[in-house]
C-alpha cells in the first residue's frame, strides 16, 4: 500500500496550525468549562459527598469530566476540519492531490486526536488545582485516552462529511454525545442506580468509555475493562470501514 | 507527432437527476501546448476538468495522463497535474506563504522555500507572503490560487476561467505568466469566457457545447478554415442590379442598392486581397463609392457562428 508521508504531514500541520490560531475556542474554552465543573462538583459539592467505590467524589468525577470534554472537542474538531473545506470549496485541492484515505485520515484525524490529548493533559493539570488524585495505571490511561480520541476523531470526520449545514454539524455533539456522557456515569457510579436503571444505563455506550477510563485511574469500574477496550476498538474499526467506503464511493465528496 | 500528454476517450458524466454534462468526449492534448476550451455556461468545461482532476466521478470513458490510466495510476498522475479552480476557494485566515507551502507538501513535494519564493516573485506576490489571504484583493487571491497550483511544479496545468473578474491590466499580466509557464514546458489547458484570451494565447482551440466537443483545431487553421472577411462599401449612387464585372465576387446589394456587401476570403488575408480587386473592378465599371469598411472575423465570430449553427440544427 502506498502512503505519502509528506501529504499526511502537510494536512496534519495545517490542522494543528488552525487549532493554535483558534486557541481560545479550541483549548481555553473547554478548560474553563471543565474548571467550573471541578470548582462546583469537585470542591464545593464534592467536599460534602460520600466517597464512591472508595474514591473521594472530587477525584471520582475526573475521568467522566475528561471524557465529556474529550468526546465533544475531538468530535467537533475533526468534523469542523473536513466540513469547512467542503463548505468553502477548498476541498478541491485535497481531492485533486495524490492522497488517499490513509493520508487524509492520518492528517485530519491525527491532528484532532493530538488536540484531544493536549486538551486531556491540560484538564488533568487543571484538576490538580482543585482535587487530589493519583492515576493507578498511567500507561493504560494514556493508551485509552489516545484510543478514544482517535475513535471520536474518526467519528467526527464522518459527521463532517455527512453534515450539509452548520446546524447538523452541532447536532450530534450537543444533542447526543453530551447527554449520553452525562448519563454515562460521569457524576455517579452506574452500580448505585436502582434496578432497572442500572441495566438501562448499560445500553449507553458512553458508559463503557467512562467506566474504562475510570478503571485506568482508580482500578474500579462499572464494567470490565476488557469490555470497554473491546467496545472502543470495535467503534474505531467501524469508523475506519465507513470512511473507507465514503472514499471509495466519493459520497458527499466527489460529484 | 509526440504522444498526447492527456488522452480522453468516450468520457461521459451524467449527474443525479439525469443532466448529462459530458457526452462521449474524445480529446487529446499535446505536450507543451496551450489548449483553450471554449463554450457557453453549462457546456461541460468545468465538469471535464473536474473529471481529470478527481473532483468528478465519470459515468463512462477513460482518461489517460502521461500514458497512465487515471482510474488506476491516479497517484502518480495527480502529482504531475495542477488545478486553478474557477471559484476563489482559499483558506481566508491562512497567510499566503503557509497556503502555498501546504500545497507543496500536500502534493508530496519536500519543503522548498527557494521554489516557493520564486513562484511568489513571478506572480508579484512576494511582498504579500505574510499577509492573510482574506486581506488580498480578488486579483491577488486568484494569483494565490495559481501559486498554490504551481507549488508542486505540475507538468499539466488546468486553468478554469483564470482571469474571471480580473481587470484588464491584471489579465494581460496573467497572460504573460501563462506564456512564461509554457516557455518552461508546462502544458496548459484553460477554459475562458474571454475569447480574446484564447485568441491571444492558445495554440489549439476546442469548442464544447451541451457536453459534446464540436470542434478541435489549431487556432490558425480554424481561423483560416472558418474565418471570413466582410467589407461594406457605401456606393455613391444606388444600383438596381449587380454589373457583370462585380457579380463574379461574393457580394450582395443592401440598403436599397446603396450598399455593397462582400463576404469571403479565409480570415488570413485572402479576403482583403479580393476586396482590393473588387474596388479596382468598381473603378473600372465607373461605380463610385463613398466609404469602405473591412472587418476580418475573429475567433469570437467563429465561435458564435458555430454555436448558432449547432442550435439551429
Amino acid at each position: 500500500m502506498h502512503f505519502n508521508f509528506r501529504s499526511a504531514y502537510a494536512i496534519y500541520r495545517r490542522e494543528m496550525a488552525r487549532a493554535f490560531r483558534t486557541a481560545f475556542q479550541s483549548i481555553l474554552a473547554p478548560v474553563l468549562t471543565t474548571s467550573l465543573y471541578f470548582v462546583v462538583f469537585g470542591s464545593v459539592i464534592g467536599a460534602r459527598m460520600e466517597p464512591v467505590a472508595g474514591v473521594p467524589y472530587g477525584a471520582f468525577i475526573i475521568p467522566g469530566l475528561l471524557m465529556l470534554t474529550l468526546l465533544g472537542e475531538t468530535t467537533s474538531n475533526a468534523s469542523f476540519g473536513i466540513y469547512m473545506p467542503r463548505f468553502t470549496g477548498t476541498i478541491y485541492e485535497l481531492l485533486s492531490a495524490p492522497v488517499g484515505v490513509a493520508e487524509t485520515l492520518t492528517g485530519f484525524v491525527g491532528a484532532a486526536a493530538t488536540k484531544g490529548l493536549i486538551l486531556a493533559a491540560i484538564i488533568l493539570g487543571t484538576a490538580t488545582l482543585f482535587v487530589d488524585y493519583q492515576i493507578k495505571y498511567p500507561l493504560l490511561a494514556v493508551v485509552y485516552i489516545m484510543l478514544v480520541a482517535a475513535s471520536f476523531a474518526l467519528f467526527g470526520f464522518i459527521l463532517g462529511i455527512w453534515a450539509d449545514s452548520f446546524e447538523k454539524l452541532g447536532i450530534i455533539p450537543v444533542l447526543i454525545l453530551t447527554p449520553l456522557t452525562f448519563l454515562g456515569g460521569t457524576f455517579y457510579s452506574i452500580r448505585d442506580l436502582p434496578a432497572p436503571w442500572d441495566a438501562v444505563a448499560l445500553a449507553n455506550p458512553i458508559a463503557f468509555l467512562v467506566s474504562g477510563l475510570r478503571y485506568s485511574f482508580y482500578g474500579t469500574s462499572d464494567v470490565p475493562i476488557a469490555v470497554s477496550l473491546g467496545l472502543t476498538l470495535g467503534f474505531l474499526a467501524a469508523c475506519v470501514i465507513v470512511i473507507t467506503i465514503i472514499f471509495r464511493t466519493g459520497w458527499r465528496l466527489r460529484e | 507527432m509526440s504522444e498526447p500528454i492527456l488522452s480522453i476517450r468516450g468520457l461521459t458524466k451524467t449527474y443525479k437527476g439525469g443532466t448529462r454534462a459530458l457526452d462521449s468526449v474524445d480529446l487529446d492534448i499535446r505536450p507543451g501546448e496551450i489548449f483553450a476550451l471554449l463554450g457557453p455556461n453549462g457546456a461541460g468545461k468545468t465538469t471535464l476538468i473536474g473529471a481529470v482532476c478527481g473532483l468528478v466521478r465519470p459515468t463512462a470513458g477513460t482518461i489517460t495522463a502521461f500514458g497512465q490510466d487515471l482510474s488506476r495510476d491516479w497517484r502518480s498522475a495527480r502529482a504531475r497535474i495542477g488545478l486553478v479552480p474557477q471559484e476563489l476557494a482559499t483558506d481566508m485566515f491562512e497567510t499566503v506563504w503557509r497556503a502555498i507551502a501546504y500545497s507543496q507538501g500536500l502534493f508530496g513535494k519536500p519543503y522548498n522555500a527557494a521554489r516557493l519564493e520564486e513562484i511568489l516573485k513571478s506572480l508579484s506576490l512576494w511582498d504579500k507572503k505574510d499577509a492573510q489571504i482574506r486581506a488580498l484583493s480578488g486579483g491577488m487571491k486568484r494569483r494565490v490560487l495559481i501559486a498554490k497550483a504551481l507549488a508542486h511544479e505540475p507538468e499539466l496545468l488546468f486553468l478554469d476561467e483564470p482571469t474571471a473578474g480580473v481587470d484588464v491590466e491584471l489579465r494581460k499580466d496573467m497572460w504573460q505568466q501563462i506564456a512564461a509557464l509554457k516557455q518552461r514546458g508546462v502544458t496548459i489547458i484553460l477554459t475562458t469566457h474571454y475569447i480574446e484570451e484564447a485568441e491571444e494565447m492558445a495554440d489549439r482551440v476546442g469548442i464544447i457545447q451541451g457536453g459534446r466537443i464540436l470542434m478541435v483545431d489549431e487556432k490558425a487553421a480554424m481561423m483560416e478554415r472558418l474565418g471570413t472577411t466582410e467589407a461594406v462599401i457605401d456606393l455613391a449612387a444606388p444600383l438596381a442590379v449587380l454589373p457583370s464585372e462585380i457579380a463574379a465576387f461574393p457580394v450582395e446589394l443592401g440598403e436599397g442598392g446603396t450598399r455593397l456587401i462582400y463576404r469571403g476570403g479565409n480570415g488570413q488575408g485572402g479576403g482583403r486581397a479580393q476586396v482590393a480587386q473588387l474596388t479596382q473592378a468598381l473603378t473600372r465599371a465607373n461605380i463610385g463609392y463613398t466609404s469602405l469598411d473591412i472587418h476580418d472575423s475573429s475567433l469570437e465570430d467563429i465561435f458564435v457562428g458555430l454555436l448558432g449553427e449547432k442550435e439551429a440544427a
